[in-house]
């Protein structure tokens, strides 16, 4: 059961919606799509109140509450519930799994109507604006006309800033938080040597894996990469210094360091519950992502969307210099754009971790969001 | 909070609130915790941004409402498009900028006047501290010679002469001592001032 149900949501359960077809960036077609989502919280009558979660690379539809039986809550669960930044007793929450994902939303591992099988490699490549797309008819179906935010952090922002690009009349407020306009080739950089990872195990076999075991030797390298990526200097050597796991060195190839063996589960647990396939098409649309230039957000009109940009001291995934510049081109353009750079060492993980000072921030930015939305 | 500012407001807020026309944009460049921007904000129902390089002070101005960049001055400030202000202010954050040249040319790239608010190096009291061999340390300026952020240690006069040589037009002034306004000989008696300035 549940250890900490203070302030939770409490049970919550993931749902489920199909449509007929999507056209994507790249021209070509997916037909029978579903989308995995979950909601808490109470739409308001005016439908006013409705707040977008976008999550990271590997997350999931489920971001708040326990799942029936299960003692783990959601992955921003210490920012969505009652009382907290995103305060499901004020708004209601959205969120869902992305396009190309593993966790209830279609992606490669999904079962092709046409052929009975999973899709693999048939699987078209897509981008943030397909995820994005796949999300506004989410939305549409239920029913809302405008978000009073859309708000996630890592790949949740550039989902966030691709939301103002492709549906600004559809968004009163944005928060992209530890993100950039554009992949930087350092960031590619390191995506690429995770999906050589997964590429060059011969388990992966050209992505058709289904029927015998998914490439967990390359999946696990790839995520042990993520994860120091992750992580600053800083929050390493508070976390493992150079411990030791046993006493003394073994003289052999056995994980002898504490930062070795965290590694090393930490990919393990990984491939448990991740797709090798969707490690690579999600890597590819963040690879693909780049709304900056023409690309961006137009000049803004009288009322415009809000932006509240969040970065992280010691983030060197996602350095702050590339939110700064996210708010310099929204300045120009003549929006309102907050800026904060939270003082931090955990790294890019701060977003899922400095809950208490993204709180302070969100809660009040989103209160005169939602009372300007209400004005108009 | 937000009451404290509005019942109890320093006369240098009102003064600079008595030159700025309703509904105006203002940009305040070192807002602090956005209790002027505030202020102005309610009652002239300006649309205010602000500047600011304390991360504590980002989350305080926010709590108000409103509307912050965290960052230096010199590294904020070519964020905003030419003419996009009424008015900019740099009220006691002047003494703190490294390229005052670049900083006030770029405050009339994006606005039509200027709004200056410094402590007077030359008060009285400042000078008495000079005469018994000490560096001063009064109400404005608190600091000692070791942990000042204060860059530039000025005089009423020669910010008017500052003026003079850079063509700026003063259409405004105002000295303050305590609370109070300060008319009589205020390079000498007044611990602050504001001025207006335009091109």
């Amino acid at each position: 059961m549940p250890q900490n149900t203070e302030n939770s949501i409490g049970i919550v359960e993931t749902q489920y919606f199909n449509f007929d077809r999507l056209v994507l960036e790249s021209g070509k077609e997916l037909a029978d799509v579903t989308v995995a989502y979950e909601t808490y919280g109470k739409l308001s009558e005016a439908k006013d109140n409705a707040v977008l979660i976008v999550h990271a690379f590997t997350g999931d539809a489920h971001a708040a509450g326990f799942h029936k039986g299960d003692d783990k809550p959601g992955w921003w669960d210490n920012m969505i519930g009652p009382g907290k930044a995103f305060d499901t007793d004020k708004y209601f929450i959205i969120c869902s799994n992305v396009l190309g994902g593993c966790s209830g939303t279609t992606g490669p591992s999904s079962i092709n109507k046409k052929t009975g099988k999973p899709y693999a490699l048939e699987f078209p490549v897509i981008t943030i604006v397909d995820m994005v797309a796949a999300q506004k008819k989410l939305i549409d179906f239920i029913g809302i006309k405008k978000l009073l935010s859309v708000a996630g952090g890592s790949m949740g922002g550039m989902q966030v800033l691709q939301w103002a690009v492709s549906y600004p009349e559809s968004v009163a407020s944005a928060i992209p938080i530890a993100t950039t306009m554009k992949h930087s080739p350092q960031q590619i950089a390191f995506n690429e040597v995770a999906r050589q990872s997964i590429m060059g195990d011969v388990a992966w076999n050209n992505g058709n894996y289904y029927d015998k075991g998914q490439p967990e030797r390359g999946l696990a390298v790839a995520r042990m990469v993520g994860h120091i990526t992750y992580m600053s200097d800083k929050s390493m050597e508070e976390k493992f210094s150079r411990n030791l796991k046993d006493k003394a060195y073994s003289f052999s190839f056995a994980s002898d360091f504490e930062v070795e063996g965290y590694l090393r589960y930490r990919g393990d647990s990984f491939v448990r519950r991740f797709d090798a396939n969707s490690y690579l098409y999600i890597t590819k649309a963040m690879d693909y992502f780049d709304v900056s230039g023409k690309k961006f957000v137009h000049e803004a009109k009288k009322k415009d969307i809000n932006f509240l940009v969040i970065s992280f001291k010691s983030d060197w995934l996602y350095p702050s210099y590339q939110s700064e510049e996210i708010v310099k081109q929204l300045k120009l353009k003549g929006y309102n754009a907050t800026y904060i750079e939270i003082k931090s060492t955990y790294g890019h993980d701060a977003f899922l971790v400095e809950a208490d000072d993204e709180t302070r921030i969100i809660k009040h930015f989103l209160e005169r969001a939602h009372k300007e939305a209400s004005n108009v | 909070m937000s009451e404290r500012i509005i019942n109890n407001t320093p006369l240098e807020y009102r003064k600079i609130a008595s030159v700025i026309e309703r509904d105006s944009k203002v940009l305040d460049l070192g807002c602090g915790d956005g209790d002027l921007l505030y202020y102005l904000s309610q009652t002239k129902n300006a649309n205010v941004q602000g500047i600011e390089i304390s991360e504590d002070a980002i989350y305080k101005c926010v709590e108000k409402g409103l509307t912050v960049f965290h960052s230096d001055i010199e590294g904020g400030i070519d964020a905003y498009p030419d003419k996009s202000f009424d008015y900019v202010i740099m009220h006691n954050s002047l003494q703190q900028v490294q390229k005052i040249d670049y900083v006030i040319e770029e405050c009339f790239r994006l606005g039509k006047k200027v709004i200056i608010g410094f402590p007077n190096f030359a008060y009285l009291w400042a000078r008495k501290d000079l005469l018994m061999g000490h560096s001063p340390v009064t109400k404005t300026l608190p600091y000692q010679w070791y942990n000042t952020p204060n860059l530039r240690f000025l005089s009423i006069e020669d910010f008017e002469k500052f003026c003079r040589e850079k063509n700026y037009k003063i259409l405004n002034k105002f000295f303050f001592s305590t609370n109070r306004e300060i008319k009589f000989l205020p390079n000498l008696f007044a611990q602050t001032a504001v001025f207006v300035i335009s091109k």
